[in-house]
């Protein structure tokens, strides 16, 4: 079935066959090359190119409810952000006696604080298949519960997304609170290794960024099934006309949810792919400006897409990173006139614009 | 993200600058202005006295220069107090050329001499051409006594019932003799009311127990803080177990005293609570209020309004700038100039962007955010990245006291009011001007409103301008109580779409009730569970309610209500 959908998606054949391309050719050029050939590639661009794939992997989790439900979430940060967090708690059980103050059990933020034992919410996170399943569960569990409520009371549209922006500023304002347990300002930092492998040895990094192409293959296959199924149409249907659908006879609100606590946990799992290569998460993660930020990556690479998305994710980071590199000044000019002229003139996305081309033809 | 800040935002940081100062102080700065303005009444030959003896007080002897002290403080000379102050502060020195005395300022560059007669400016000296006039323990004591009779003497009556409190702290035989003689003499009921408490906590230290039930239910009903020091005290036990207080009336009496006084003391408590609500609920309402025009009557969703309220703060910041000498006027300047730059950032925004985004809300959204990116940006580049001061004028600051347990800081007070204002002209504009109406009309029926003839695109420019002013305006209140900076919009954003929704899409009132509401429940809530869970707390709790009432408190009704 999988072959069958993805023989009529021709750039997602694309998109899987350049990502198979990165999996064969990074690890040679990383590990094998040597490094005054033209060819190595060092490995902090090893551990970018991870971070921009799980960037992209959230992107293509905002862009299906975004661009297949028509649910602007603005807090879409926040799911990411908890399944970082989840991820991290397992990276900082793992710092064990190596910590500054050699506590074995506590993380140093805890000594630090005087606490005497784990909290109750730190308990298992030492096993690693546990701290997957909570990346799973916690940011499904949230969507569930919030999406529950929202979608049930029928908020739509602008309302929807104010109170998705509220929800990952109010989970900012939490975790930036020592009280919570959770590294307060500082967050979870100075993670040693995972799954016994260093995080500082290149060939962990390569396994990270593996894992990251991975899961976006297998997120971006996901999300294909997912809206090339009945489901995915009565989705459309519903971002399209919501009150039709509903007089038709299906439960909107239950598909609604549904998609949003699957997008939910897509972002969770990108965000546990981002903590261990970056090597810290903290509540700036939360800020509603990361949300909002990465709904325009999605409007960039064209929503409704799917490889829009992470075309749009990985572009922009691309830019990011070299503008904050080379013109800082400029970057926050050239990301709010990217806003201004994609909403404006490019309401398809850059993808848009080569269909458009494409359809000329 | 990488290059996302990780700062937290602080919400609110108005809480905190309002610091009040000391009683002493704002007490002794008020003697200086009054003595300056009675200066001029001054006698010719009581100046020239008055000059000999100040000029005597510069010796080396400490005893000539007590006797020297003695004198001045004899002589009943407006000047004399300010003086006699300046000489306790340290702040007396002499010029090294001519040995001529001064009050002395320090002044960024050097020292700022002002003549000890007039008060007036005399000139800036570095610190190496002025000596000080140095004082010892005696003098100190000496000066002190002499500045308390003096003030107790002062024409003003809200001078002498200051200097009375001041000394409820160090109430003795000596200081209670000089309030009962004071109290022959006085008129003023309150400084007599003020006297009676003072003279009351000196009875709680008489020897006789009647004494002490008299004064303590004297005492029955006084706010002030020594007034309950005291009597806690009464109650209290010694090292050994035993009551410091042998009569056990005397510690009934005390008792129920201050059972009495710590209700009143939660009623001032909950007055101040409420009082902090309002006014931070005032600051929701202006950061709100241009939104519910924006977004509530024309349904736009502007995330660019706190930057517009930051273009605000930076106009009176700039304002200030080009009339350094006119801080007190400079707001009155900055109000309007703030309501024109950002009203007509708001107009540019309406043509170049939103008119094309009209029935895409969504877009609208993203296509303002990034505006908001962009208008932060050109701050920092323009300005500085950094926060820019914006002062204060003498007229905001300090506090009215009401009673010795509530004090309302006037800035608070001000942006009450100024809030109160805003809202009322607000109100004036859409009700009872023509673009009022039309504002209105195009709201509730836009093709029938153009229909009878309405320009609805001039409508729309005018109406996002008109909100977008107002962000401007909220912007000089908001430069006056948290910093001003390239990322303060950011802050309300979040805040003032929660009050208009809360409060119901598209109705003015529902805005002023939502702000006020939210605002008293945030301060309410602070003391059981801190500033920031208290945020967190409300915020919950709105997006429980719009799950509930999609459509806010006072949902709008009729036709403009569909779509």
């Amino acid at each position: 079935m999988i072959v069958q959908i993805l023989k009529q998606d021709r750039p997602g054949q694309l998109l899987i066959g350049a990502l198979g391309l990165a999996a064969l050719l990074v690890p040679v050029m990383n590990l094998v090359m040597p490094a005054d050939s033209a060819f190595h590639m060092p490995t902090y661009m090893v551990t970018l190119l991870g971070k921009y794939l799980s960037f992209a992997l959230l992107a293509l989790a905002v862009d299906l409810v975004w661009g297949y439900c028509g649910i602007l979430s603005l807090g879409h940060g926040a799911f990411f952000a908890l399944g970082g967090y989840a991820m991290g708690m397992y990276l900082m059980r793992q710092i064990g006696e190596r910590g500054v103050y050699g506590n074995p059990e506590l993380p140093d933020f805890m000594v630090f604080l005087n606490w005497q034992e784990l909290p109750w919410y730190w308990q298992g996170f030492e096993s690693f298949g546990f701290a997957l399943l909570m990346v799973l569960l916690v940011p499904g569990l949230l969507a569930f519960v919030f999406g529950w409520f929202a979608f049930r009371s029928r908020v739509t549209g602008v309302y929807l997304s104010i109170i998705t922006q509220a929800m990952t500023y109010a989970l900012m304002l939490a975790f930036f609170r020592n009280e919570m347990g959770f590294g307060g300002n500082n967050g979870l930092t100075d993670f040693k290794d995972i799954l016994g492998f260093s995080l500082q040895s290149d060939v962990t990094r390569i396994g990270l960024f593996l894992a990251s192409l991975v899961a976006l293959a297998g997120g971006y296959i996901v999300c294909r099934l997912i809206v090339q199924s009945r489901v995915g149409r009565v989705t459309v249907a519903i971002r399209d006309a919501e009150d039709r659908v509903r007089f038709i006879g299906y439960k909107v609100e239950d598909y609604k949810l549904w998609l949003f606590v699957v997008s939910a946990v897509i972002a969770g799992i990108a965000g546990a792919l981002y903590v261990p290569q970056v090597g810290i998460i903290n509540p700036g993660e939360f800020s509603p400006l990361n949300s909002i930020e990465l709904v325009i990556w999605v409007a960039i690479g064209g929503r409704g897409t799917l490889y829009g998305a992470v075309v749009g994710a990985l572009l922009v980071n691309y830019a990011k990173t070299y503008f904050t590199g080379a013109l800082p000044e400029l970057w926050l000019f050239a990301l709010g006139a990217l806003f201004i002229i994609v909403t404006l003139y490019l309401p398809r996305g850059l993808v848009g614009l080569l269909r458009r081309r494409e359809d000329a033809v | 993200m990488p290059g996302c800040s990780n700062t937290p935002v602080t919400l609110f940081k108005f809480i905190n600058p309002v610091t009040i100062k000391p009683r002493f102080r704002s007490c002794i700065s008020r003697l200086l202005l009054l003595t300056c303005f009675f200066a001029g009444q001054a006698l010719a030959e009581d100046d020239a006295d008055f000059s000999t003896r100040v000029q005597a007080l510069n010796v080396k002897d400490f005893r000539v220069k007590q006797e020297a002290v003695e004198q001045l403080l004899a002589l009943d000379h407006l000047r004399t107090l300010a003086v006699a102050q300046a000489l306790l502060d340290g702040n007396l020195y002499y010029r090294k050329s001519d040995k001529q005395v001064f009050i002395v300022e320090e002044a960024e560059v050097g020292y700022h001499l002002v003549d000890p007669l007039s008060g007036a400016e005399a000139e800036i000296l570095s610190a190496r051409k002025v000596q000080k006039i140095g004082i010892n323990n005696k003098l100190r004591r000496l000066l002190k006594n002499g500045i308390a009779r003096l003030s107790l003497q002062n024409p003003d009556p809200a001078v002498r019932l200051a200097s009375v409190r001041q000394m409820y702290s160090r109430m003795d035989t000596a200081s209670a003799e000089q309030l009962a003689t004071l109290r022959e003499v006085e008129s003023d009921p309150d400084v007599i009311d003020a006297i009676d408490t003072g003279l009351a906590l000196d009875g709680l230290s008489s020897a006789d127990g009647r004494q002490r039930l008299e004064a303590i239910q004297r005492l029955s009903g006084s706010l002030e803080p020594e007034a309950r020091n005291r009597l806690q005290a009464i109650l209290g036990k010694n090292a050994d177990g035993e009551f410091i207080e042998s009569s056990a009336d005397v510690r009934k009496a005390a008792k129920r005293t201050l059972a009495n006084t710590d209700g009143k003391r939660q009623l001032n408590k909950l007055a101040e609570t409420l009082f902090f609500g309002l006014s931070l609920g005032s600051v929701l309402l202006l950061s709100a209020i241009g939104l519910a025009i924006t977004f509530g009557v024309m349904g736009v969703i502007n995330m660019a309004h706190g930057e517009l309220m930051m273009l605000g703060a930076y106009t009176t910041y700039l304002v200030q700038q080009m009339m350094p000498s006119h801080l007190g006027a400079s707001l009155l300047v900055a109000v309007p100039a703030a309501f024109l730059v950002a009203g007509a950032f708001g107009i540019a925004i309406e043509r170049g962007i939103i008119r094309h985004l009209y029935g895409r809300p969504l877009e609208t959204l993203l296509a303002t955010f990034g505006l908001s990116l962009v208008l932060q940006q050109l701050v920092r580049t323009t300005i500085s990245a950094q926060n820019v001061i914006v002062s204060n004028p003498a007229w905001m600051s300090g506090s009215l006291e009401i009673n010795p347990a509530l004090s309302l800081t006037y800035n608070r007070l001000f942006v009450i009011i100024f809030s109160l204002m805003v809202f009322g002209l607000l109100m004036l504009v859409l009700k009872r001007t023509s673009l009022g109406l039309q504002v209105r009309a195009v709201a509730q029926n836009r093709s029938m409103a153009k229909a009878v003839g309405i320009r609805s695109d001039w409508v729309d420019a005018m109406t996002f301008g008109l909100g977008s002013g107002v962000a401007g305006v909220a912007g000089v209140a908001l430069s006056q109580l948290t910093n001003v900076g390239p990322n303060m919009g950011q802050a309300y954003i979040i805040d003032s779409f929660m009050v208009v929704v809360f409060g119901g899409v598209g109705n003015l009132w529902g805005t002023l009730v939502g702000a006020m509401s939210l605002g008293v429940a945030n301060k309410f809530l602070e003391p059981y569970s801190g500033a920031v869970l208290a945020k967190i707390l409300v915020l919950v709790f709105i997006v429980l309610f719009i799950q509930k009432r999609p459509r806010g408190l006072f949902p709008q009704r009729g036709r403009a209500a569909e779509g």
